[in-house]
């Protein structure tokens, strides 16, 4: 059951050999049986999951099933879902019921797919470990001892064991491509503007985007186009049309043209990870692929650019977790001004108050254009950068992390240098551009992605080029042994 | 660049975040070290440069001004902390 594709899947349930509520059970089963060791869920929506799951039964019975009815799926839990708690991971909205669907959730839910729970992430989904969630952190599948990536540590712990076929998660500045990595599974982050962020709690609006995990560029391929298109409620919405992700699958790649940018190469790159990168690009030029150098210079300014603008935006959207309308509330506020100080004070953890406070310091009087300002014109470099790159060739690759996954607790004392792993990642939502990881192999007895970025708009083609890989490679069938099926 | 625990304190209160006597100090270290990091970016040349606020350069779209939404009072204020006849309660401001 665990290793079937989602269209597997859906063929069995069309052929009747078991049902949407069997199939929906067989994994909040195994949620049952295992997550007590990864704490990749902060709520089973057991009786949602099934309710829906009955209802895409009698959808395929009655012969008015899609592509994806009956499959259940996971949501990272700052997706909101009507009449469901949505914590964000925070006791600040431990308490929180959503009152309606994210558009992404929505459409998902309207295409038939039971959902089985809200996933664990960083609070906020600000951090790349999911150490800094107020329900404690998610431990990876491979190495129960180590993180998962993050923010969307949960949805990638729960695809990778096979608690869930598919989830969603968001890419802010890596939080689903990292993860991926970390885990060993398919993730994509589409263009800034595919996906609706309507009903995604903020946290950098301009640099936010919900994306998916699944075990292969095939899944992905089917859920984003369900979940994707132009959305009137987000005012930054891409008004386009959403090709047939799937139709492209089996297209050549003989001929493509792919960049390695040298800089993701230098320093600090673990040299387990470099070996596992080369030998995926040698599988891509025996597939026909033609690899070109290419250079993105201003590579190294997308840390010191993406700490200002993604905290001045964070500064700003979470301005509105005031203790009036919703979410926690100190106990006996003295004033108004009390009110304010202890229940942020109180119901943000300690990332997120680090996040807040160096962007209301970005934005404050005398500082904007030393900071904010500055921080956008470098954006407009690194965009430029990546502009000039495809004018020489169709997709970049590189690492996505410099790093396997490290031991749980071995960097919480040293923010910066967790920081500095998402060099990789950053300058992909500081241009807006899509990014996936696939697994490549392994160093370090841990799962290695290779990260493929695509032009604007261009997420079929980058499930292509995907999928190719998969169909000469094994590492994305992998499971760790403890997670593997029942006999 | 360093910021001083009284810097910290003030933009803890610009933010209104109530912070901890005994974790100014290492707030202070931790942002000085962020801005440490982020001062990196003035090496780079950037006269005549664009600032860039949205991936695609797009504008905010507008629609007709016209009412889409349905009155949802009650739902919507479900998750309020403290409420009485369909208002938000709050401590006290005019005295």
């Amino acid at each position: 059951m665990i290793n079937k594709t989602l269209a597997e899947l859906s063929s069995s349930l069309k052929a009747g050999e078991f049902s949407s509520v069997e199939l929906t059970q067989y994994f909040l089963d195994r949620i049952t049986k295992h997550d007590a060791d990864l704490n990749s869920f902060i709520t089973v929506t057991e009786e949602q999951a099934l309710a829906g799951a009955k209802n895409a039964d009698e959808q395929i019975a009655s012969g008015s099933s899609g592509a994806l009815t009956g499959i259940p799926i996971a949501y990272k839990d700052l997706f909101c879902t009507d009449g469901i708690r949505t914590s964000c991971a925070s006791k600040m909205l431990d308490n929180f019921i959503a009152p309606y669907n994210a558009t992404a959730v929505e459409k998902l839910t309207e295409a038939g797919m039971p959902m089985l729970g809200k996933t664990n992430m960083d609070e906020f989904a600000m951090g790349s470990s999911n150490e800094n969630s107020f329900y404690g952190a998610v431990k990876n599948p491979w190495d129960l001892e180590r993180v998962p990536g993050g923010s969307s540590g949960g949805s990638a712990a729960a695809v990778c064991a096979k608690l869930a076929p598919v989830a969603l998660g968001t890419d802010t500045g890596g939080s689903i491509r990292q993860p991926a990595s970390l885990t060993g599974i398919t993730g994509i982050k589409p263009t800034y503007g595919r996906v609706s962020r309507f009903g995604m709690i903020a946290y950098a609006s301009s640099l936010d985007q919900g994306g998916v995990f699944a075990s292969n560029a095939e899944d992905c391929a089917l859920v984003l186009g369900m979940m994707s298109g132009f959305d009137a409620k987000d005012s930054t919405s891409v008004d386009r049309d959403v090709p047939d992700f799937s139709a492209a699958l089996n297209d050549s790649i003989q001929g493509l043209k792919i960049g390695v940018p040298k800089e993701f190469f230098g320093e600090g790159l673990d040299s387990g990870i470099d070996k596992v990168i080369q030998e995926a690009l040698e599988e891509y030029k025996k597939l026909g692929a033609e690899i070109v150098e290419i250079s993105l210079p201003n590579t190294h300014l997308a840390i010191p650019s993406y700490y200002v603008i993604a905290p001045a935006e964070a500064s700003s959207n979470l301005s509105r977790f005031d203790g009036v309308r919703y979410g926690y509330r100190c106990e006996d506020p003295v004033d108004l001004t009390d009110m304010y100080m202890r229940s942020r004070g109180e119901g943000f953890g300690t990332e997120v108050k680090r996040r807040i406070m160096t962007g209301t310091y970005a934005l404050s009087a005398g500082y904007y254009d030393a900071y904010y300002l500055k921080a956008q014109k470098i954006r407009r470099l690194i965009s430029n950068d990546f502009k000039q790159a495809f004018e020489k060739v169709d997709v970049i690759m590189g690492p996505v992390s410099p790093e396997t996954a490290f031991k749980i607790g071995e960097k919480t004392d040293d923010p910066i240098s967790m920081y500095l792993a998402d060099i990789y990642t950053l300058s992909l939502n500081l241009a807006g551009l899509p990014g996936m990881s696939i697994p490549a192999g392994e160093a370090n007895n841990m799962p290695v992605g290779l990260q493929i970025i695509g032009n604007y708009f261009e997420e079929g083609k980058m499930l292509n080029i995907a999928h190719q890989f998969q169909q000469v490679t094994d590492y994305h069938k992998r499971v760790p042994t403890q997670f593997g099926e029942e006999k | 660049m360093s910021l001083s625990p009284d810097e910290v304190k003030k933009i803890a209160f610009l933010a209104r975040l109530s912070i901890q006597e005994e974790h100014v100090d290492q707030y202070s270290q931790d942002l000085s070290n962020i801005f440490g990091l982020v001062e990196q970016m003035n090496a780079a040349a950037t006269d005549n440069i664009e600032p860039m606020a949205h991936p695609q350069d797009a504008m905010q779209r507008l629609r007709d001004d016209v009412v889409t939404e349905t009155n949802q009072r009650d739902k919507l204020m479900a998750n309020a902390p403290l409420k009485e006849d369909g208002l938000f309660l709050v401590p006290k401001v005019l005295d």
